[in-house]
């Protein structure tokens, strides 16, 4: 240890953008001194070190500047101030796929790509069958790569990357694409990359993976470094930019009353992503974008304002319950907004009735961001019996332990008389869950694990028999 | 496995340094280390040129062939030049021109056709105009035999004690299209013109204002009477091509073809001494492009993987 394998030393890249992209002879002097643009800070004074050996995940949203920082390590882009040390062989894989010459075939490619990294034609001979062996490209291998398939490319670029014996790999992302099989294989070959005591970049908007992959992660937004820790911890920062991201976006909406964008919606529906995995699938963003999902005060488990109240003089006899404020109370002393998985949880419901009421039932369903139902119960069910008065009351579901893992979860609550439903409110309160460890799913399942002994699994059999 | 983690973490590393502060001379190490990369991409752009064409590299000696053929048809048969084995004397000035203005050619566009790769891979992107120059060096190999050729068949005779003065000449033109296939192939990403604009400005300005098809004594004796002989010499190309005939057509005078049969003026009476100080001159100038070059490429290069 102590060798830094990438060392990044305040590392700024500036980008100029036209507003006019003048790229001829005649319009450079025409416009020639005054072409008008802007300057963007894709990336600010962003410092850290990978240790040799380690797997360093980077983590931001789209337009944090993460692949930027990786062309700045890889070299294919030179920052604009600071400097980027890399020690060994870097084998890189940006953005799908590696630089390929489309005119030559996927053969030649295989030595053209050796041959920048540095291999002589031997090596690359050498490692040639494996490469090929990799990317299960088969006789398509001496076919132009412009005719590829874009599966076939990016298995090819993988295969090439991970075959030339590199101390450092560089993944952007490719992991998305390929089918589920190939993505275990790299996967696969990942972890033994990581066994072998190579170094890995790792960036990914998918905190799943990087939770499970890397040592350390960093997260960037708006091309700075928030921070860099445990993998736990940069999901958890990168959750929390996420949010106020998606407050500032809630409150615009609110004010211009304009829609979500196409290119704001997958950030909108990676806000409330559990996993952040899974491709932002129609409905799922145009229900989160559709709802003012998120409130305006950045305390997740605040209350979720009902934007166009029916109003309360519309309480009518059929519905005399009438929920308020419903809001998901965290234990005491907690200065988190989120919750840690395990720990208690408390949902109260502020109601007001027209009239007294008796056998009034109170329901409560909580549910995972996709709308995966986690747990129904009500107060009917749970034995409690609730006679309410006329005037304003509330209730609580106190649930002694949410054995959840990471994500932002919805609690809808319902009110139920014996003539019917008197309210319901859907989304009701959100809270979220953010896990320290590295586990991932859904469920906190308490485990212990550890190897056994082939006497200790016969005698268990035994002893299972004899009961 | 563990093995492998011992070695993986022992075994020697370069340093690289990604950094917009890369000195020159730094950059030329870089090359040099990257210089089998070099060779295959020589290969590579040779391949690429003639990738589904018949002739593959037949190519790169019939098309300077036929040009060949067609100023020899117009300025000796139909125009009468008078030159005695025109073909030859054209040929050894066509012969260099090729290289350089190929070179200079492929170079120009060489960043923007691999846009590929400058997107996706670190390497020395200098090396990508090098390589040009190199696959335009393999060409003018092809042509050199092609002239050996001609030579044997015609049984001309050479200069044979100045055979020297073709390495003299050659290494300031692959200096001179090295600089500028750099220059320009770093000036190309932002301004696209300029592919174009070098097609027209080499192709024929430049290329007409070398003594190849007409010979320096129809035009330096009458710039030399106004004193004007040096602006003739602005040209750097003109004294290497030169160079290449005082070898390779070996006559500073030959008798004239036409009748009245006089004595045509090919080459100046210059000592050997002004062609190889001529050269010299032209190769510390080309190596002052060079550095130019180097350090506008290293400013432009930078942000090539944004503007591709």
């Amino acid at each position: 240890m102590g060798t830094e394998a990438v060392q990044v030393e305040d590392v700024s890249k500036r980008f100029r953008l036209y507003h006019e992209k003048y790229t001829s002879l005649k319009e450079r002097v025409i416009h020639a001194g005054r072409i008008p643009y802007e300057d963007l800070w894709a990336l600010r004074d962003v410092s850290f070190d990978v240790h040799e050996g380690e797997t360093v995940g980077i983590l931001g949203r789209n337009g944090s500047g993460k692949s930027t920082l990786l062309k700045c390590i890889c070299g294919v882009l030179q920052p604009t101030a600071g400097q980027v040390v890399v020690r060994g062989k870097l084998a890189g894989l940006l953005e799908l796929g590696a630089g390929f010459q489309q005119e030559l075939s996927g053969r030649e490619n295989i030595y053209l790509n050796g041959s920048m990294l540095g291999l002589s034609k031997r090596e690359v001979d050498r490692m040639f069958d494996d490469i090929v062996e990799f990317a299960e490209l088969g006789q398509f291998i001496d076919n132009q790569v412009k005719f590829y398939s874009s599966g076939m490319y990016v298995r090819l670029g993988f295969a090439v990357a991970v075959n030339v014996d590199p101390d450092v790999l560089v993944i952007d992302e490719v992991l998305a694409v390929g089918d589920e099989r190939f993505q275990r294989k790299c996967m696969e070959r990942v972890k033994q990359f990581q066994r072998e005591g190579r170094t890995i970049l790792f960036v990914s908007h998918a905190p799943d993976l990087v939770r499970s992959l890397c040592d350390r992660a960093v997260v960037l937004a708006d091309g700075e470094m928030v921070g860099m820790g445990t993998p736990g911890e940069a999901v958890r920062l990168f959750r929390e930019r996420l949010l106020e991201a998606g407050d500032m976006l809630g409150a615009r909406e609110a004010e211009v009353a304009l829609d979500v964008s196409s290119e704001e919606a997958p950030a909108l529906a990676e806000v409330g992503g559990g996993g952040g995995t899974e491709p932002p699938s129609g409905p799922a963003v145009s229900v989160l974008a559709g709802a003012p999902a998120l409130p305006a005060d950045p305390r997740v488990g605040g209350p979720i304002e009902e934007a166009a109240s029916p109003g309360r003089a519309l309480v009518s006899e059929s519905r005399p319950v009438r929920l308020i404020e419903v809001s998901c109370v965290l234990p005491p002393g907690t200065a988190r907004h989120y919750l840690l998985p395990g720990e208690p949880l408390t949902i109260r419901a502020v109601f007001e009735s027209s009239r007294p009421v008796e056998g009034v039932v109170f329901q409560l369903d909580i549910r995972s961001d996709e709308g995966l139902g986690l747990f129904s119960t009500d107060s009917d069910v749970l034995g409690v019996r609730c006679d309410v008065q006329a005037g304003i009351g509330a209730f609580e579901f106190r649930l002694a332990s949410v054995p959840l893992l990471d994500g932002a979860y919805d609690v809808n609550v319902g009110v139920q008389t014996q003539r019917g439903l008197s309210d319901w409110k859907e989304p009701a309160c959100r809270f979220e869950v953010m896990n320290p460890g590295r586990a991932t799913g859904t469920v906190a399942i308490p485990v212990d694990a550890g190897l056994v002994t082939a006497q200790v699994v016969a005698a268990r059999a035994e002893g299972s028999v004899a009961s | 496995m563990l093995e492998g983690a011992g070695s993986i973490a022992t075994r020697p590393k370069t340093t690289r340094v990604v950094s917009a502060h890369t000195s020159v001379l730094a950059r030329l190490q870089e090359i040099w280390r990257s210089r089998e990369l070099l060779l295959y991409l020589v290969r590579t752009e040779i391949k690429v040129k003639y990738k589904n064409s018949f002739l593959g590299l037949l190519w790169s000696m019939v098309s300077p062939s036929l040009t060949l053929a067609v100023y020899a048809m117009v300025f000796g048969v139909f125009l009468h030049n008078g030159m005695p084995e025109f073909v030859i004397y054209l040929f050894s000035g066509l012969l260099l021109w090729n290289f350089f203005s190929t070179g200079i050619l492929t170079s120009t566009g060489v960043i923007v056709n691999n846009a590929g790769l400058v997107k996706k891979v670190s390497f020395p992107r200098e090396i990508l105009a090098l390589a040009a120059v190199g696959s335009a060096g393999v060409f003018f190999f092809f042509q050199a035999c092609v002239m050996v050729l001609f030579l044997v068949v015609l049984q001309w005779a050479p200069a044979w004690s100045l055979l020297y003065l073709v390495v003299v000449a050659l290494i300031p033109t692959l200096v001179l299209a090295c600089a500028l296939g750099i220059l320009l192939a770093a000036v190309n990403v932002y301004m696209r013109d300029t592919q174009h604009l070098v097609t027209v400005l080499v192709g024929s300005a430049w290329f007409w204002a070398c003594p190849i098809v007409y010979t320096y004594q129809t035009v330096g004796p009458r710039l030399a009477q106004h004193g004007l002989a040096w602006l003739y010499f602005l040209n750097p190309m003109t004294v290497l091509v030169m160079t290449f005939q005082r070898t390779l057509y070996g006559r500073l005078t030959v008798r004239n073809t036409q009748p009245p049969h006089g004595v045509l003026p090919v080459l100046p009476h210059w000592p050997l001494s002004t062609y190889v100080w001529g050269d010299g001159i032209v190769l510390a100038f080309g190596l002052l492009l060079f550095y130019v070059a180097m350090v506008v490429f290293g400013r432009l290069a930078g942000n090539f993987a944004e503007e591709l």
